[in-house]
């Protein structure tokens, strides 16, 4: 090649190509766009600060209040149920759904119809007075004998909230869980037959971890969607977060302080599960990308490092 | 060894094998040679059932594949028995295959564990064994995204070797690999070759089939055109459509 270059004409400054510096490209739009952002960012936290409306003297007042504390801990738990309930139901939801029997198919494709169709707060509301509609259910032997119980006294107003949030999650969670089965390559599958691998093992040594990569930001959006939705079983009158600071400022009238304190908790369990997100799918990211993604926490030492 | 008799099989309205008659003595590689569409992997896929055939039957060693035989009457087996049958044939993929989120040494071990039942421990010590025969013991912990195309088809190899098939079925395994990969896998297929396991591959290699093959066989539209030693074949075709298609091939 270098008998095609023509002889280069030294340059003025130095000999060789190894001694010219590097001045990299300026961009003056960009500081003139990250001053501007840093001013409205300035106006809106002074805001917050300055305008006594906010009464940050209630908010703290309230925040670690105990009764405040104890309807947290209720949603929390809501929140994990009606996740896990709504997961396991949304496994056979997709199994049945990729199933080649067309009554399994059909009686799931009809239950996910309905329970995306029906909105979450007149399904519960449908639930709490299920007991109108039958006033007794019964275990036993279909159309023959069997025990029955009071409608009223086993699905209290808690049962009805969780049945309405496990239902309504599992629906989307079967379609969440089919996405991922879907996504993954048919060669794995054929790969996994011809070695052998029995069934089961097929499903989740080869197929589910792989299937996890679709399926995790699906879920985590939908993890965090019901976490927000326990705050509608206030109509059930269930001392869950959303209900409590009702409560509270139904007494005091001091209403925005206790909306923030709700806010800043939703906010809060919200960043808990999106760190939580980004570890698990950093997790099921390995032999995906050839190096996985830094932590913060590597990033941040990779940086004081320099 | 392996007697596959008057095999058919359609997709729709399509009839990829027009009855398809072969013999494979144990010990020999046989390799079929055809043009693409004529038929080749969809018969080397009848043979370990991972496509059903639509009339005609398959033996291997005498036992019959994917059906048991009650008198006069052909009863389809359980998904898990065919599953069982399939350890003793191996399979190799053009596209390799590899399960991309388990280690090289992980993708050999899994079904010598999972499916032919051998513990964990020694699962992971035959592997360790079978990456060092397809040369690559140094690369076990690596994931298959880390490794070049001629790396993962010998991991692919290592792990179909890890049951102890009876026959090991190679569908275009140089087919989707860079020009410069290719020789280090057919190393390794001569090799095994040397060792005396009984292959069946389909290839466009026709170097390889005249050095290694003890039979050569030409598919074209569905039927096997002709088959014989690779001199038979390969330097005196009886057929036309052989001839045509050498002609294309060997330039």
């Amino acid at each position: 090649m270098s008998v095609l270059t023509p002889p280069r004409q030294a340059a003025a400054a130095g000999d060789t190509d190894g001694d010219l510096v590097v001045v990299p490209a300026r961009h003056p739009w960009r500081w003139a766009g990250t001053a501007l952002v840093l001013v409205l960012l300035a106006q809106l936290v002074h805001g917050l600060v300055t305008n006594p409306g906010w009464d940050w003297g209630t908010f703290a007042g309230y925040f670690l209040e105990k009764s405040v504390v104890d309807a947290l801990l209720l949603t929390v738990g809501l929140t994990v149920a009606g996740a896990v309930l709504g997961f396991l139901g949304g496994i056979p939801l997709a199994a049945m759904r990729l199933s080649a029997n067309p009554v399994l198919s059909g009686v799931a494709w009809t239950f996910i119809w309905v329970f995306r169709s029906v909105p979450l707060l007149v399904q519960l509301l449908f639930w709490a007075n299920l007991g109108y509609l039958y006033e007794s259910l019964q275990i036993g032997i279909p159309f023959g004998p069997g025990f029955s119980f009071p409608t009223v006294s086993l699905i209290g107003s808690f049962g009805a909230a969780l049945l309405g949030l496990a239902l309504h999650e599992a629906a989307y969670a079967g379609e969440v869980i089919r996405a991922g089965l879907l996504s993954v390559d048919q060669g794995q599958h054929e790969a996994a037959t011809a070695l052998g691998i029995p069934r089961w093992r097929q499903f989740y040594r080869i197929v589910l971890p792989q299937a996890m990569r679709a399926i995790l930001p699906n879920a985590a959006n939908l993890l965090i969607m019901l976490l927000k939705s326990t705050s509608m079983v206030y109509v059930l009158a269930i001392g869950e977060l959303f209900y409590q600071v009702q409560v509270i400022y139904g007494r005091n009238g001091r209403v925005v302080p206790l909306l923030m304190v709700a806010t800043v908790w939703y906010v809060i369990l919200t960043a808990l599960l999106s760190i939580l997100q980004f570890y698990v799918e950093r997790h099921f990211a390995r032999g995906a990308v050839r190096t996985l993604p830094p932590t913060p926490f590597q990033r941040l030492k990779a940086a004081l490092r320099k | 060894m392996i007697e596959i008799s008057g095999v058919h099989k359609s997709f729709g309205p399509i009839e990829v094998l027009k009855g398809i008659d072969l013999t494979v003595e144990a010990g020999t590689v046989t390799v079929i040679l055809g043009p693409s569409g004529s038929g080749k992997s969809t018969l080397l896929r009848c043979i370990n059932r991972l496509e059903k055939v639509n009339s005609g039957t398959v033996r291997v060693d005498g036992e019959l594949i994917g059906y048991e035989q009650r008198g006069n009457r052909l009863h389809e087996l359980s998904e898990r028995r065919i599953l069982q049958q399939r350890v003793g044939i191996g399979f190799v993929f053009q596209n390799f295959n590899l399960f991309p989120h388990l280690t090289a040494l992980q993708n050999v071990a899994e079904a010598r564990h999972s499916a032919l039942r051998k513990t964990k421990s020694q699962a992971y010590e035959k592997a360790h064994e079978l990456l060092a025969l397809v040369d690559l013991w140094d690369r076990a912990g690596a994931y298959p995204r880390q490794l070049s195309g001629g790396q993962q088809q010998r991991v692919a190899i290592a792990r179909a070797l890890a049951l102890e098939p009876k026959l090991i079925l190679f569908d275009e395994p140089t087919s989707a690999l860079d020009p410069e990969l290719v020789g280090e896998v057919l190393d390794v297929l001569r090799d095994l070759a040397r060792a005396g396991t009984t292959m069946i591959v389909v290839t466009h290699e026709i170097g390889f089939a005249r050095e290694v093959a003890d039979t050569v066989v030409f598919m074209d539209s569905g039927r096997i055109v002709e088959q014989g030693t690779p001199a038979q074949v390969l330097d005196h075709p009886r057929h036309e459509r052989t001839r045509a298609f050498l002609s294309k091939v060997l330039v």
